[in-house]
């Protein structure tokens, strides 16, 4: 089983609204990607918790079907 | 939820716990330190070698009760999982991203670890 960036995107955003997800495939197997996620929800978060939120988004799928997830997130530059 | 009570759900925990009381730095890891046997845990691994970081590695896959656990313990669904002075610190894409900004090094001399001047 797989998942497609999409779904990624999705599941992020609806957790975390205001999010600019940038979802990068990268071997085209659905089971290696990298995103990039920009959120005011991680102001004041150390990065630990900032992936945790999105860890969480995913609702247990990474480490799962999703294999990899090269993460970076950051809030909006001021 | 007292420390009590999760540790009866996850008895794993104490085990997990005195892996990482016992030394300054501990990576959870897939593989071992010299044969790594993950691209993540391999990553981390030579990040910590190359700035001269004496480290204890501890291979998940050699006990599934340690590999789950640990995940549960410190909230965080990947390995490898970095641990210094018995803070979680991160998985790979943090433990690069500190590394390349310069970060990990001024974190790990602010804990008082060694690391190759």
């Amino acid at each position: 089983m797989a998942m497609d960036a999409d779904e990624i995107a999705t599941l992020i955003k609806q957790t975390l609204p205001d999010a600019q997800v940038t979802i990068t495939d990268l071997r085209g197997d659905g089971d290696h990607y990298a995103a990039e996620v920009i959120s005011s929800e991680f102001v004041g978060k150390t990065r630990v918790q900032q992936h945790q939120m999105v860890y969480e988004s995913l609702q247990g799928r990474m480490g799962g079907v999703l294999h990899a997830l090269a993460l970076s997130t950051s809030a909006p530059s001021a | 939820m007292t420390q009590a009570a999760v540790s009866a759900d996850h008895p794993v925990f104490e085990r997990i716990k005195s892996e990482i009381d016992e030394q300054d730095v501990v990576l959870f890891m897939k593989g071992t330190p010299v044969f790594p046997q993950c691209g993540f845990s391999a990553a981390v691994v030579q990040i910590l070698s190359q700035m001269d970081v004496k480290f204890k590695g501890v291979n998940v896959l050699d006990d599934t009760d340690v590999r789950e656990g640990i995940k549960h313990y410190s909230n965080w669904p990947t390995i490898p999982q970095l641990y210094v002075r018995g803070e979680f610190v991160g998985g790979c894409d943090i433990i690069r991203e500190m590394f390349e900004n310069g970060e990990l090094q001024q974190f790990l001399v602010d804990k008082g670890i060694q690391q190759a001047s």
